[in-house]
């Protein structure tokens, strides 16, 4: 695809980093509110797709190197699977949520607050394992989508379409 | 409590958590070099092997095993996933592993000038690990993730040669008939959901009443994990898949393909086993109706496999028609075993039905390892083209000649004794079933003595004069299936001992299935 | 009789999309087609948790009053429908990029002049 006139681009350039921040919101705050892993990743990799499409193929591929973006894939999945086996060594059994309660060094816990039941208002510092996992999906996400666009489009530039 | 036992307990999730890490780990692995990736893949599937060996040591003793994820104990009432691990699932994992490594060592060298492997190691070890969490999982809708992961990977694979128009035809017919069946498997979950407000399947066995729409949750299960193993008439898309895909991808996606057959063993006699004991006459209409699709599917299969000249085509009939022994026993196992008096037969054809999916398997997966280095050595699919390569390629005549005897059920092959089980109890309910069973193994013969004569016997032909053996990481593949053929086939009342009576016991004691979760209800 | 629209909703979107499964020739129509019976799946699945006067399952700032858990919406199948989406959107990418090798294979999407595998 060619790339779209001057003010769609500036547009996108502009709206981009907010399509980020907010789609990084919903990934962090998955367990507080509706939204997780996959829902934010959703929405980062369609910020990502609308500069794709705004500046054309040829400047994307020119940038962005797909070996780089399977790296990224595997490294959130190995990430994911990662904490399930850190679940197995510390907490004792798989996928054991270890984080909840711990106390890493005086006073601080990663994540590891017990939160009131019942209606509060949010802390984010609750929940245990699952925010660093909707990181690993989040990411897995991003990298995932966002290359099975970019091999499209590679795929239809090709000379043998152009019939 | 000592490395062992530890190592036991915590086995459920690793033999499915091993090869998803491998499946992960091997793009980056591959970046290195392409043998370390390769030896890479075969360690994972090793240790997995390992795995499930030190379970179905434990197994097979002391009875169903339980593996709660996330918590110590379990809880009633039960809101966690939990991996259920009886005599019928370990002996399913068993035949999984045996595919699995007989496949990575055979596409060492048959798929070396392939590019793309990082994705296609990955993909077999995706399926691999799918394929192992349908057979230990106790929660049905965990169940239906590893059906489609299976399924989308299945389908990547068999599309793997894409400068190929057939392959995509065969991946795109596969793909839309797996996710449309895998959609209706969601809605009868929602429907368990609906009315009794579990997932577990210890818990829904339990619980579970005739209703009407028990009955169209049953319907819609048995049809789409029947169209998933491949019975008539759903069975469309197994002859071009398994025809056209890679064949040491076929030998993984056979055992994909038995997974769904485990499921159509859970539903019937687990999950629904409380509902049939009450009511007698549907129970006797499901088995009748099973009875009849099957005998169909054998004879369907076996009468398009004479007139096929795409060799690995014909192999994939020769498939369909194997699956079909299978339910018939499942089919007669529904009928009979609420009757008292013949509950004998009942149990003889389950145990013929159970040890015909390990013998299907490794007979049909010999024969796809055949056809593969056929075309590894002469780029030849069609009959027609083939002639005279029993002087060039010897070894694999000989592999050839095993799988022959095997699946027509000669011995002393494995064949034979899984068949032989079967006519017997099939006689007894009916003699008509098992004379038109008989009569579709003779015609098997014939199509493969066909096969041979034509493809290995005949004159030389001079576009054949450089073709050599193939190489020994696939003459090792076919060798280790063809050993355990026959060592199954001399020794069989060894192999039903202890693993094909405990598996069937296993699954016919439904009230210990149940305790073991709900502990004593 | 109110309650009831979406169940109707549902079956009518899966025989849509089985009609245009079965019944068009397009490629891309027929991967619609599987895209809409997923719909009418996911959508069957979140009405089954649907309590009447119910607020939603989550537990920051409720508004005050509320009894919980007993006055929520069921949770359990909304995740039930999360992963199901997820899955949706995989198989989409998988079917889209087949259709993409068959088109620039043959040079038709047309279902009748794909068939090679007949018999």
């Amino acid at each position: 695809m060619s790339e779209m006139s001057k003010i769609v681009r500036t547009i996108s350039n502009v709206i981009f980093p907010l399509i980020t921040i907010f789609g990084l919101y919903v990934i962090a705050h998955g367990h507080l509110t509706p939204g997780g892993g996959f829902q934010g990743g959703a929405v980062v990799a369609s910020g990502c797709i609308m500069l794709l499409a705004a500046y054309g193929s040829a400047w994307a591929f020119e940038r962005i190197k797909e070996k780089r973006l399977t790296a990224f894939e595997s490294l959130g999945a190995v990430w994911f699977i990662g904490v399930a086996f850190l679940g197995l060594f510390v907490g004792g059994i798989f996928f054991a949520n270890f984080l909840v309660g711990l106390k890493l060094f005086d006073n601080f816990t990663l994540f590891g607050n017990i939160p009131v039941v019942g209606s509060t208002l949010a802390d984010i510092n609750t929940g245990g394992v699952l925010p660093l996992m909707n990181f690993a999906v989040g990411l897995k996400v991003i990298a995932g989508l966002f290359a099975v666009v970019l091999v499209m489009a590679y795929a239809s530039s090709l000379k043998e379409w152009k019939k | 409590m000592n490395l062992l036992d530890v190592l036991i307990q915590h086995s459920p999730p690793l033999i499915v958590a091993v090869p998803l890490l491998g499946a992960f780990l091997t793009p980056l692995v591959g970046r290195i070099n392409e043998k370390v990736r390769n030896i890479f893949a075969l360690v994972m599937i090793s240790i997995t092997g390992f795995f499930i060996a030190l379970l179905a040591s434990d197994v097979f003793t002391n009875g169903p095993r339980v593996y709660v994820f996330g918590a110590q104990n379990l809880t009633l009432p039960v809101v966690r996933v939990l991996f259920e691990v009886d005599s019928l699932s370990i002996f399913m994992a068993i035949v999984t592993f045996i595919l699995a490594f007989v496949a990575l060592v055979y596409s060492w060298s048959f798929m070396k000038e392939n590019d793309g492997l990082d994705k296609y190691y990955t993909l077999v070890l995706l399926v691999v690990a799918s394929t192992l969490g349908m057979e230990l999982t106790g929660d049905i809708f965990n169940f239906f993730v590893f059906l489609e992961i299976s399924c989308i990977s299945s389908c990547a694979l068999i599309a793997f040669w894409v400068h190929k128009g057939e392959s995509l035809e065969a991946a795109f017919k596969y793909i839309v008939i797996s996710s449309i069946g895998a959609l209706f498997v969601l809605f009868a979950v929602g429907i368990f959901y609906a009315q009794y407000n579990a997932l577990n399947i210890a818990t829904l066995a339990n619980v579970i009443q005739f209703t009407f729409l028990d009955k169209v949750a049953l319907v819609l299960l048995v049809v789409v994990l029947g169209m998933k193993a491949g019975l008539v008439p759903m069975h469309m898309w197994l002859p071009d898949s398994y025809g056209e895909a890679p064949p040491s991808v076929t030998i993984v996606i056979i055992g994909a393909t038995q997974a769904s057959l485990y499921g159509v063993f859970r539903m019937c006699f687990t999950l629904y086993s409380g509902a049939f004991q009450n009511i007698t006459i549907s129970e006797s209409t499901i088995g009748l109706i099973i009875i009849m699709l099957a005998l169909l599917t054998i004879l369907i299969g076996v009468l398009m496999a004479l007139i096929q000249t795409d060799f690995r085509r014909l192999i994939g009939f020769v498939a369909v028609a194997e699956i079909g022994y299978i339910f018939l026993t499942i089919g007669v196992g529904l009928v009979t075993l609420h009757d008292p008096d013949m509950i004998e037969v009942g149990k003889t054809a389950m145990q013929g039905g159970i040890f015909h999916i390990i013998n299907d398997c490794l007979d049909v997966g010999l024969l796809f390892l055949v056809a593969g280095a056929i075309y590894y050595a002469t780029r030849e699919t069609s009959l027609n083209e083939m002639s005279g390569l029993a002087r060039n390629m010897r070894c694999t005549t000989i592999f050839f000649l095993i799988g022959l005897l095997a699946v027509s059920g000669i011995p002393p092959m494995n064949g034979f004794a899984s068949k032989l089980l079967i006519y017997q109890s099939t006689y007894q309910l009916n003699p008509i079933i098992s004379i038109i069973a008989i009569l579709a193994s003779i015609m098997l013969l014939a199509i493969f003595v066909k096969v041979f004569y034509s493809a290995f016997l005949g004159p030389k032909i001079s576009k054949f004069e450089n073709v050599k053996e193939v190489s020994k990481s696939m003459l090792i593949g076919m060798g280790v299936v063809s050993c355990i053929i026959i060592i199954f086939g001399l020794f069989p009342n060894i192999v039903i001992h202890y693993l094909v009576e405990p598996a069937v016991n296993a699954l016919l004691n439904n009230a210990q299935y149940i305790s073991v979760v709900l502990g004593g209800v | 009789m109110i309650y009831n629209i979406p169940f109707i909703a549902v079956v009518v979107m899966i025989f849509i999309g089985l009609y245009a499964v079965v019944f068009r020739r397009n490629l891309i129509k027929m991967v619609i087609g599987i895209t809409i019976i997923e719909c009418g799946v996911n959508l069957f699945l979140i009405t089954l948790g649907y309590r009447e006067g119910g607020v939603a399952p989550i537990y920051t700032s409720l508004p005050k009053g509320t009894r919980y858990p007993s006055e929520m919406v069921l949770p359990v199948p909304q995740a039930l429908t999360l992963t199901s989406i997820v899955i949706g959107v995989a198989v989409l990418a998988l079917m889209l990029s087949l259709v993409m090798h068959i088109y620039k294979h043959y040079g038709t999407l047309d279902v009748r002049k794909i068939r090679r595998l007949k018999e």
